[in-house]
């Protein structure tokens, strides 16, 4: 048996609008792009249950990262003494008063250094901060 | 004088290859952009020392962590994993409950972060009441 093809239609997918599309998607990244990357210090997060996304832009987001070895790296800024961080934070936050402090702390890190570091953040008024975290189950 | 054209010169852009190169910075945003969102455990700190605030004795609870990850809460030493539980009763008898945390200086920060954790857990979906204290000087 021997079907015939009743109408021709044409198969071609329409590729006028193509350069359209990758404009829009083009834009899309570019809006959504942050050249804004600290490699920080080095740092094994520790894990909890209630991880929330940092609400808001990554713009407003400033990253202290302490280590092991007490070592504090505030965005491209290293602390060597804690007490400047006070002016560092207050500079920072006076730029965007929408500033979250994220804190990359290492899970073998004392409390002593977080401590101070959060004390100096209170005295730059500086009070929205969140604990990095690695989502996992208690 | 006459001054005729001597050739009649195209002057269009070629846009062959417009798709091309719009291809190529797509690409580049493609790869640079970073959507990892940062997550963790949002908190905030208390005011500096000028805004103080005076709590109703039955309102507050002090948890303090050693450098052992012992926890002793108001006086009395409970198991880490007991603490949502324990929390959680004591919020329904006063709502206004706040917890106040204290840390040793050796304390290790992922101890910290379980507890903070946990006391975020026992408050649910509400906005958790916890106020880190400042470390006494020894």
């Amino acid at each position: 048996m021997k079907f015939e093809r009743k109408t021709k239609i044409s198969t071609a997918i329409p590729t006028a609008s193509l350069p359209d599309i990758i404009f829009m998607l083009l834009i899309f990244f570019m809006v959504a792009t942050v050249f804004k990357q600290f490699s920080g210090l080095k740092v094994s997060l520790p894990d909890a249950e209630l991880v929330k996304k940092i609400p808001g832009s990554k713009r407003h987001v400033v990253t202290i990262w302490i280590d092991k070895n007490n070592q504090v790296v505030c965005d491209d800024y290293k602390v060597d003494n804690v007490i400047n961080l006070r002016n560092v934070l207050y500079e920072k936050r006076v730029k965007d008063p929408q500033m979250i402090i994220a804190m990359k702390v290492d899970k073998e890190a004392p409390m002593g250094i977080v401590n101070e570091v959060e004390q100096e953040a209170r005295k730059a008024n500086a009070l929205r901060i969140n604990y990095s975290a690695i989502p996992g189950v208690l | 004088m006459l001054l005729g054209k001597r050739k009649k010169v195209s002057v269009d852009i070629p846009m062959a290859s417009l798709p091309d190169i719009v291809f190529l910075l797509l690409i580049f945003f493609l790869v640079t952009t970073t959507i990892d969102a940062e997550k963790g455990l949002d908190l905030v700190l208390p005011p500096p020392d000028a805004t103080e605030q005076e709590i109703a004795k039955k309102n507050l609870i002090n948890l303090l962590v050693n450098a052992a990850g012992d926890v002793l809460l108001d006086g009395e030493l409970v198991e880490i994993r007991d603490i949502t539980r324990i929390i959680k009763e004591r919020i329904q008898d006063s709502p206004l409950l706040v917890v106040s945390l204290k840390t040793d200086k050796q304390t290790r920060y992922d101890v910290y972060i379980d507890v903070i954790d946990r006391l975020k857990k026992a408050w649910g979906d509400r906005p958790a009441r916890i106020s880190i204290a400042e470390p006494e000087e020894n």
